[in-house]
């Protein structure tokens, strides 16, 4: 016993000496350079909501081509370029620019730098009860690795042809002989997919090595298990994504043909490279990267909105185990469901009865999680607090983005579908109103741990209604305009009969998004002006939950503890007359 | 010193240390990589009307070398390891200078294997066999100077740890003898697929 | 006829004779996706008003164990197999597999480029002549080699494709550049062109009019207007168009003129209107 106190008294003794140095530290080394998983995470956090932000004005941009056709663009068509916007009007080639960078930004640049290096690196430390990432500096690179990739990205558009315009997907041969700065996106991407993979090693050795005494793995909170998960996905997925990347880029570069088959004529030109390539292996090995992403994408916002609606209903949720074993189970099988994208390319079957099966399988698992968060609010004492209707909408949303990925798995629907309006309203289902409010809900949840001040509630709010109610004015229209065959990726779908059938859909559409935009105002003022005006909140525990993030004092310091912490039970536990029994505390 | 315990001893659940773990996992990502470029050396080979052999183009001795000279490095960074572990630093030195050493010839050879493909006018570009050639070994060649740098830094300023923390420094070169086993093993696969298949 | 082949926010006219089990599958699914929407959504209303914080309201804190979402999780396993099993398998397989006689039926290549369709009918022996990357230009989109050997009365049209109904249609798809994807709005058609790759599909229409090809994969800055026309017609307007195709292209040759073997409903040869047909043949 005494033994063991002697060891935490100098473990606290630790502490103040590692925060004493800390505060000796300079500017640079603090908040720049940083090494403090805290900074790191808000580094990330602020890139990619910027990130995010261009990511949706480029669509703002787009919209407007989508709802009035070869019409300048009002009060800023003349300042955005001649060769971009000639007369105003978005050139075809702009728009496909545009559309490959908007995918490439909000995946890549924003979604998952914030949920997997925004959340995952402020709170998985802290959530296992740890004083930093196992590999600080580590944590650094893969941060400014990162922040490179994500330059190289943007500059692209300054380069010679403009930036890669072959979707996000860059499907050779025609990303092959694009005279676009693609080159720069392969580039781009390299890095990023080094960033994420130093920054899952990082993840996974600090959740399993660094947790404190008593933090079993069925006690870890569901956050931390849907970053660990996402982390293995991204570990293992990405590299064969950097192999086709490299390869591809040689075959722009060095004049190789891995993705380039014979007896290829390009404006009436014999193209001169030696063929024997196949472009269905780009896709192979993309899509192998890609599918997993899916989960990438979601399985964070699955662990947020667990921690959410843990907090706020008060009462434990449903089905702990259950839900662990359904995320490890959907991490496993997203690696042997990445041709059902590639259904229409020819594939026979036998093949294809192989991904559509494994398919109808993956939606089992989606299934139980939302029916144990929906079965959690059963009897629950529901707070509605603006994190909370945030991670409430993300219910809802997410099954809509789930169940219309059914006629999309399924080979004979597919048929009609694919690469039409409703594959697009399919996975923004699932990443906007999904994965997004998930990452807004967590924005607000975790705002006053992190800055130490209170949001305002009711700016929350109306970001909130604003966002939920115009959100579906642009999704909804989408899947019926799938239904009717419209096509993706036109610049002007009116050439098509089908597609001037359905182009009032565009204006409802447009008119949502430029709508969604004027509701993110309050959101971006309220994260601003908070910092200063926003209520002090002092209380370690402003919510009430039961995580080792409310352990620590607000907001939290270097080292994140100032004593020794320990685990004494599974989390999300309730006492009838406490009320609350948070994992930190011993009864 | 540190606030991150496990950086010098072992995790009693999993039992490795930081490092370790990470490097484990990092050669599992390493292993997707290489795995997705014999993939594609599978699809496009199985694609193809023709397929040169390996041993019709390439220097099957120099490639011999090449892979013994590999092998043996990976045994003398073992040494240098367990030199270290043996507290016997200068031994280590010996030792790991050798790796680095060998590892450097295997890069000449290389290269001189490389400036005979091209003067012979075999270039990545001119068929999928030399594309797929000049990538692996290319990527697996910048794996080798990854390491080299590695090694060279344990050898030199990074040796100074082994004063004042010997148990975090034999670690060190444990988890760079891993990853150098990893490139060794890739060789070893790479060699029969080009070179003799 | 119908007002329009492409109602609001529906699926658009189906003239095949498969697409049928396209869209009861579609609509089928969509079914399904309602009631389990539904079903949850009445749930998720109650929870978020009956469960509200309040005063005097205490959250239920024992652990509860619920059997209904076991059976409704059993529920949504058995119809997705259903749907998998009995209605989209042999759809897809039939789709994929159950081709009909290449003597019997209409063969077409379809040969797509940056940015238009091309078709290369066989012509009157029923056979393709060669085609090679290398005699691909401007005059000669598919590059067929006139010389070969059933090459010479192959009739080559641009962005129009001209079908008979109630006869088997196949196509032999392939791209000359990058991968489009060629796509039937109202024939519940749809396959990527793949440069390298000739893959073939099937399909039967049964009813006349003029409809679009729609390019479903992004292929370049002229993707949007990739359009194509699918002219569907009786099978005596098709022979007639046919022939006129025929006499056309062996005045542009200077071959005999194919009168002796063009059905009794024709066109004199030089009636031969161009005005639907954008063929344009190489001659020698």
């Amino acid at each position: 016993m005494s033994a063991s106190h002697g060891h935490a008294a100098s473990h606290d003794e630790q502490i103040k000496h590692t925060l004493e140095h800390w505060a000796h530290e300079p500017f640079w080394k603090k908040y720049i350079f940083s090494i403090d998983h805290k900074v790191i995470g808000l580094q990330y956090a602020i890139c990619s909501m910027v990130f995010l932000l261009i990511g949706f004005g480029m669509m703002l941009l787009m919209r407007w081509q989508l709802a009035y056709p070869n019409q300048p663009l009002p009060l800023i068509g003349g300042i955005l370029g001649e060769s971009l916007f000639p007369g105003g009007v978005m050139s075809p080639d702009t728009y496909n620019q545009l559309g490959a960078m908007h995918g490439t930004i909000m995946i890549f640049l924003g979604v998952v730098p914030l949920s997997v290096g925004g959340f995952g690196n402020y709170l998985l430390p802290i959530q296992v009860g740890a004083h930093d990432m196992a590999f600080p500096k580590l944590n650094m690179a893969s941060f400014w690795v990162f922040f490179i990739g994500g330059m190289i990205m943007m500059f692209s558009f300054l380069a010679p042809g403009g930036a890669a315009a072959s979707g996000w997907t860059s499907y050779p041969p025609l990303s092959v002989t694009a005279q676009n700065a693609q080159s720069y996106w392969l580039v781009g991407m390299v890095f990023l997919i080094t960033s994420s993979l130093l920054g899952s090693v990082n993840t996974i050795v600090t959740a399993i090595q660094l947790r404190v005494r008593g933090l079993s793995f069925m006690r870890w909170p569901v956050l931390v298990w849907a970053q660990v998960i996402t982390a293995f996905l991204l570990l293992l997925a990405f590299p064969p994504l950097e192999a086709a990347g490299v390869l591809q880029l040689m075959d722009r570069l060095a004049g190789t043909s891995f993705f380039m088959p014979s007896g290829l004529v390009v404006s009436g030109e014999v193209l001169q490279v030696s063929g024997g390539g196949n472009p269905i292996l780009w896709q192979h090995l993309f899509w192998f990267l890609a599918h997993p992403e899916v989960y990438v994408l979601i399985l964070p916002a699955v662990g947020i909105v667990g921690e959410i609606i843990a907090t706020n209903t008060r009462k434990p949720l449903y089905g702990y185990r259950t839900l662990v074993y359904s995320m490890l189970f959907l991490g496993f099988t997203s690696f042997i469901v990445w041709a059902h994208h590639m259904f229409m390319t020819g594939m026979g079957t036998t093949l294809s009865s192989f991904f559509q099966a494994t398919t109808m399988i993956i939606s089992i698992p989606s299934v139980i999680v939302l029916t144990t968060y929906l079965l959690t609010l059963w009897g629950a004492s529901i707070r509605y607090t603006v994190p909370m209707l945030f991670a409430l909408a993300f219910l809802p949303m997410f099954a809509i983005g789930g169940l219309t990925g059914l006629p999309l798995g399924l080979t004979a629907s597919d048929i009609h579908l694919h690469d039409t309006y409703y594959v697009i309203g399919h996975f923004h289902y699932v990443v906007a109103p999904g994965t997004l409010f998930a990452l807004m809900a967590g924005v607000y949840h975790w705002y006053p741990k992190v800055t130490g001040r209170m949001f305002n509630e009711t700016l929350g709010k109306i970001h909130f209604w604003g966002s939920i109610v115009s959100i579906n004015f642009i999704f909804m229209p989408m899947l019926l305009m799938g239904m009717m065959g419209v096509s993706r990726r036109l610049y002007d779908q009116t050439v098509y009969a089908h597609g001037a059938a359905g182009q009032s859909y565009n204006l409802v559409m447009s008119w949502g998004a430029w709508a969604l935009a004027i509701f993110q105002i309050p959101f971006i003022w309220n994260l601003i002006v908070s910092l200063k005006k926003g209520k002090v909140v002092t209380e370690e525990n402003p919510w009430g939950g039961t995580t080792l993030e409310w352990a620590t004092p607000t907001p939290p310091p270097h080292t994140n503890f100032l004593h020794e912490v320990e685990v004494f039970r599974d989390p999300y536990q309730y006492s009838p007359n406490r009320n609350l029994l948070p994992q930190f505390v011993k009864e | 010193m540190s606030l991150i315990p496990y950086i010098d001893h072992e995790h009693p659940v999993t039992g490795v240390t930081n490092a370790k773990f990470g490097i484990w996992l990092f050669l599992a990502s390493e292993v997707m990589l290489f795995g997705a470029l014999f993939s594609t050396y599978i699809i496009l080979r199985t694609g193809a009307t023709v397929w040169p052999h390996g041993y019709e183009v390439l220097n099957i001795p120099m490639g011999t070398l090449n892979t013994a000279i590999l092998i043996t490095s990976s045994v003398t960074i073992v040494l240098a390891w367990a030199a270290l572990k043996m507290r016997q630093l200068p031994k280590f030195k010996l030792y790991m200078g050798l790796t680095c050493l060998l590892s450097l010839i295997f890069l000449v050879i290389k290269y001189f294997e490389y400036a005979a493909k091209f003067h012979h006018g075999y270039y990545p570009a001119t068929n999928t066999y030399f594309a797929i050639y000049f990538v692996i070994t290319g990527l697996h060649g910048l794996h080798i100077i990854g390491g080299i740098v590695v090694n060279a830094y344990l050898l030199g300023p990074g040796s100074k740890m082994y004063a004042t923390e010997p148990e975090r420094f034999t670690g060190r070169v444990e988890c760079a003898g891993l990853y150098w086993h990893f490139v060794d093993l890739v060789w070893i696969f790479v060699f029969p697929i080009l070179y003799l298949l | 006829m119908n007002p329009t082949p492409y109602p609001l926010g529906k699926l658009p006219l189906d003239i095949s004779t498969h697409g049928a089990g396209i869209d009861q599958l579609i609509v089928y699914i969509h079914i399904f996706m309602a009631i389990l929407f539904v079903g949850w959504g009445i749930y998720f209303l109650y929870c978020l008003f009956a469960f509200r914080e309040r005063a005097g309201h205490t959250p239920q804190l024992e652990e509860k164990h619920f059997s209904l979402p076991k059976y409704v999780e059993v529920g949504v396993v058995l119809v997705e197999v259903v749907l998998l099993v009995f209605f989209s398998s042999p759809v897809w397989g039939s789709y994929k597999n159950d081709f009909p006689d290449r003597n019997e039926a209409l063969v077409i290549r379809v040969v797509s480029e940056q940015f238009a369709w091309n078709m290369h009918y066989p012509g009157k022996d029923g056979k393709f002549g060669k085609t090679s990357p290398q005699l691909m230009d401007g005059t000669n989109p598919v590059g067929l080699d006139r010389e070969s050997e059933n090459g010479r009365d192959d009739i080559v049209t641009i962005n129009n494709l001209f079908v008979p109904i109630n006869r088997p249609v196949i196509i032999d798809l392939t791209s000359k550049d990058v991968i489009h994807s060629f796509f039937l709005p109202v024939a519940r058609v749809k396959q990527d062109a793949v440069p390298g790759m000739e893959i073939p599909i099937h399909f039967q229409v049964t009813q006349t009019g003029e409809y679009e090809i729609a390019c479903a994969q992004l292929c370049g800055v002229g993707h949007y207007r990739m359009r194509g026309q699918f002219i569907v017609k009786t099978p005596e307007e098709y022979a007639t168009w046919m022939t006129e195709q025929e006499v056309e292209l062996a005045n542009e040759l200077g071959d005999a003129p194919p009168a002796e073997t063009a059905p009794a409903a024709e066109a004199t040869p030089a009636a031969a209107p161009a005005a639907e047909s954008n063929s344009e043949e190489e001659g020698k």
